[in-house]
């Protein structure tokens, strides 16, 4: 029996994850699978098939599958489903979206967000916004499984699985249709991949302030995050937020600015290699797991650490 | 419309979990609960529904012991109408709780089924869009915003590229995420009034699903510690450790 993987996309490059959830299936028996669902997407097809480790690359085009919407992404997996033991997708808001509706068709439960496996059915998971971290063994006949990427590396490239085209004609009625799309531009790297963040909290005081972060990001080729309380206060897209509710990084450097350091934004950070903590508040639960901590005034030292760099 | 809001009994957000020395799970003895915060803003986006005049009835469902009842009346005070308290002593999944979910919709027939988008506890992610395979319904998972157009809703989700809109036709199934609302907070005399409302309680054994567990847990173990480290000093000695001691910036 065989692993389903289903790629992360957008139709035309494939997402970094693709290959981390590759890497996790390392832990499994079974060769590896990639479903790409999209619509004309050989490009990324392509991509895929390069990949070390993978066998086969299932290339499905619909239109209905442009934006992997949840009913016919179900659809489709699930009339796949026969062959596989384990199907796996990455915990971001597209796998998220469907994983659990193919789940609930195949009439298993579905285990989210798993940062290890220890067998075929033993997997590891945080749960209580990563307080505490659960081990699990299922007896499901499928494994329906996402996957938190920032705790796998991406596999290399230099494979050539072959690609095989799958007819897709859903049957059932559109019940959900797209409308639009606003996305985010940003010529910084993605947050999730990112070997450096820099992110702003509630001390940024304005989203204009977060420009102080920009010239430093652009100095270390770092992403800009943020905490939920400067999202929510507005000062910027809620795409950038770090935590428990939003993306999950794992960084070689994560540096904190007029963060306090609450349980939700540290379960979405705390597993970077270095820490750094730049807050005016000495007491800020920041600082507790800060390798290396600054107290002073964002304002005064943000410049300054521009220059230094 | 009905809308039907299920919501979670779960641990208080600030309070910061101990893990039982026998490793079998979270010590939740003794512990402060609450109504889960995405639940919250669930039943805050059915009320201002209702205040709108879209919709006639709000229910709240909570499936648990009956320390879930003290949920339902916190939502039955922030306005919803009436609560039903699926009563059942067991630990379920979320598949377990969507299938109990799949009949309550059969009998209640809302056109809107409101949920938050996990709960803060198992953090799982998967109630709403199980409830919307097994029930056949279009779903809208972490909702930023909805408007209600006729027999359609439109909802704006939280993705992570940015934000993307659906259309789905009713009845359907919605997950909300934080920023879809800031909820109210419950009045003295709304928290009285709630009192009032009916509860009705239903065995779960009344809905006829099978509650043995296929995924069980084997340990539940405290995360690796992180200790805090240095303080320094002044920039030129936080790039200097950052060059020459962590080796993370060259």
């Amino acid at each position: 029996m065989s692993i389903l993987i289903i790629a992360e996309h957008d139709n035309t490059q494939m997402k970094p994850e693709t290959g981390k959830l590759v890497q996790a299936a390392r832990g499994l028996s079974g060769e590896v699978h990639i479903l790409v669902a999209g619509d004309a997407c050989s490009a990324v097809c392509n991509e895929v098939a390069a990949l070390d480790d993978v066998a086969k690359v299932l290339q499905v085009e619909h239109a209905s599958l442009a934006h992997q919407l949840a009913e016919p992404m179900a659809e489709l997996v699930v009339g796949l489903a026969a062959d596989y033991t384990h199907i796996i997708a990455a915990a971001t808001t597209t796998g998220k979206n469907f994983m659990p509706r193919v789940a609930a068709l195949l009439d298993v439960s579905q285990i989210s967000d798993i940062i290890a496996i220890d067998n075929d059915n033993t997997f590891v998971r945080p749960i209580y916004a990563g307080n505490a971290i659960a081990t699990v063994t299922s007896s499901e006949a499928t494994h329906v499984l996402t996957v938190r990427t920032s705790a796998f590396n991406g596999v290399s490239t230099g494979g050539d699985a072959n690609i095989e085209k799958v007819d897709f004609n859903s049957e059932s009625p559109l019940k959900s249709q797209f409308v639009s799309v606003t996305q985010t531009e940003s010529e910084r790297p993605e947050l999730t991949a990112a070997n450096v963040v820099i992110s702003g909290g509630r001390g940024m005081q304005n989203g204009d302030n977060f420009a102080l972060l920009e010239g430093i990001a652009d100095k270390l080729g770092a992403a800009i995050g943020a905490s939920r309380a400067a999202v929510d206060a507005g000062f910027v897209p809620n795409d950038m937020q770090v935590g428990q509710t939003g993306k999950i990084v794992a960084p070689q450097l994560y540096i904190a600015v007029g963060i306090s350091g609450a349980i939700q934004h540290l379960a979405g950070m705390k597993d970077s290699k270095i820490i750094v903590a730049i807050n005016k508040d000495e007491e800020a639960p920041i600082f507790q797991v800060a390798d290396y901590g600054l107290v002073g005034d964002l304002f005064d030292i943000l410049p300054q650490l521009e220059q230094a760099l | 419309m009905k809308i039907l809001v299920p919501v979670k009994r779960v641990i208080d957000y600030n309070v910061k979990v101990r893990v039982k020395s026998d490793e079998s799970g979270v010590d939740l003895a003794n512990t402060k609960m609450a109504l889960n915060p995405f639940c919250e803003i669930a039943v805050e986006e059915a009320v201002r529904l209702k205040e709108k005049g879209i919709a006639t009835e709000v229910v709240v469902v909570s499936i648990g012991n009956k320390a879930c009842q003290e949920q339902i009346r916190t939502a039955l005070a922030l306005g919803a109408d009436r609560g039903v308290h699926i009563d059942t002593e067991c630990n379920l999944d979320s598949l377990m709780v969507a299938k109990i979910l799949a009949k309550l919709v059969e009998q209640e027939q809302p056109e809107l089924v409101l949920l938050g988008k996990q709960s803060i506890d198992s953090d799982n992610n998967q109630t709403g869009q199980m409830l919307g395979a097994l029930t056949n319904m279009p779903q809208g998972t972490f909702a930023s915003e909805i408007i209600v157009d006729g027999a359609r809703i439109q909802v704006t989700r939280e993705v992570d590229g940015g934000l993307q809109t659906l259309s789905l036709s009713l009845p359907a199934v919605i997950t909300t995420d934080l920023r879809l609302n800031e909820p109210r907070y419950a009045s003295l005399p709304n928290i009285m009034k709630a009192k009032r409302k009916p509860i009705a309680v239903m065995p779960v054994s009344e809905f006829n699903v099978d509650l043995t567990p296929k995924v069980n847990v084997v340990k539940v173990v405290t995360p690796p510690q992180r200790t805090s480290g240095i303080k320094v000093n002044d920039v030129a000695e936080l790039v200097d450790k950052l060059k020459n001691e962590a080796k993370v910036i060259s």
